[in-house]
């Protein structure tokens, strides 16, 4: 059973040569941590993104492994350096085969 | 006679007291219930693989003071030139009070730029968390940081 949800990345649209840009990348999911339990005792699964991962122009540049401890709809702002005009890709993929992918476009000059 | 029942309420404020104590020491004991302190150290330990690792160049940041554990913005930042021959290669985030110490790897490349990342992490209890750091040169670096978490995350029930 695969499923999706929501993402969103903020980033610059342009960019100077070889300066460092920040990108904002948030997933809409509850990081469900395994380690609750409902009123009736019963432990509820793990259900987490597991791997978040930036590309720049199918050259990986960024990569984030989650566990338990990060909390719900993860946000994880990190840098890149603007070293060419292109795409970055950033996928997360998650427990119960979880899977989400967005794109960003940036010119460099 | 008045004397003895001054006493006697003297005796009684200080029991009363002694209890209040070993109450708090109760309450202010998390740790025993989770007992994550080693698995932490373990945790750690494993990420190095026995080599040393040094204090400095990490910089780990987290408000002192947390309501609400559940999302608690941490901050980690590495002093690095991000060069392709000196960069920081991952950075794992350690928690010494939580079910399960790993909160997040993070992996780098000379085209990250920097050694920062921010994200919101899951805090279950005061406690201190610890930032290494390996470099591309194999060597190993370490940051923490303290903070007091006064509602706790990852083991409420709902």
């Amino acid at each position: 059973m695969s499923k999706t949800s929501r993402t969103s990345i903020t980033m610059p649209t342009t960019a100077k040569k070889d300066s460092i840009i920040e990108i904002r990348a948030i997933a809409q999911h509850d990081m469900e941590s395994g380690f609750r339990y409902t009123e009736g005792g019963k432990s509820i699964p793990r259900d987490i993104i597991r791997t978040f991962t930036c590309t720049y122009n199918n050259v990986e540049v960024f990569k984030a492994d989650f566990y338990s401890g990060i909390g719900a709809n993860p946000l994880i702002i990190f840098t890149a350096r603007a070293t060419e005009s292109g795409t970055l890709e950033f996928k997360w993929v998650g427990d119960d085969g979880y899977e989400a992918v967005n794109q960003a476009r940036i010119t460099v000059s | 006679m008045k004397k003895i029942t001054h006493h006697h309420r003297r005796h009684w404020l200080k029991q009363v007291q002694g209890l209040g104590l070993l109450a708090i020491g109760f309450c202010a004991n998390p740790l025993a219930a989770f007992a994550k302190k080693e698995d932490a150290n373990e945790a750690i330990k494993k990420i190095a693989g026995g080599a040393p690792i040094q204090n400095g160049k990490v910089t780990l940041t987290i408000p002192p003071l947390v309501e609400n554990g559940n999302l608690v913005v941490l901050k980690v930042s590495v002093d690095s030139p991000m060069t392709a021959n000196d960069y920081v290669k991952t950075i794992h985030v350690i928690a010494e009070g939580n079910p399960s110490p790993n909160i997040f790897t993070i992996h780098f490349t000379p085209r990250s730029g920097t050694a920062n990342v921010t994200t919101r992490v899951r805090l279950a209890d005061s406690q201190k968390v610890w930032a290494i750091a390996q470099m591309s040169n194999g060597s190993y670096w370490q940051g923490s940081a303290d903070t007091l978490v006064t509602l706790s995350a990852c083991t409420e029930m709902i």
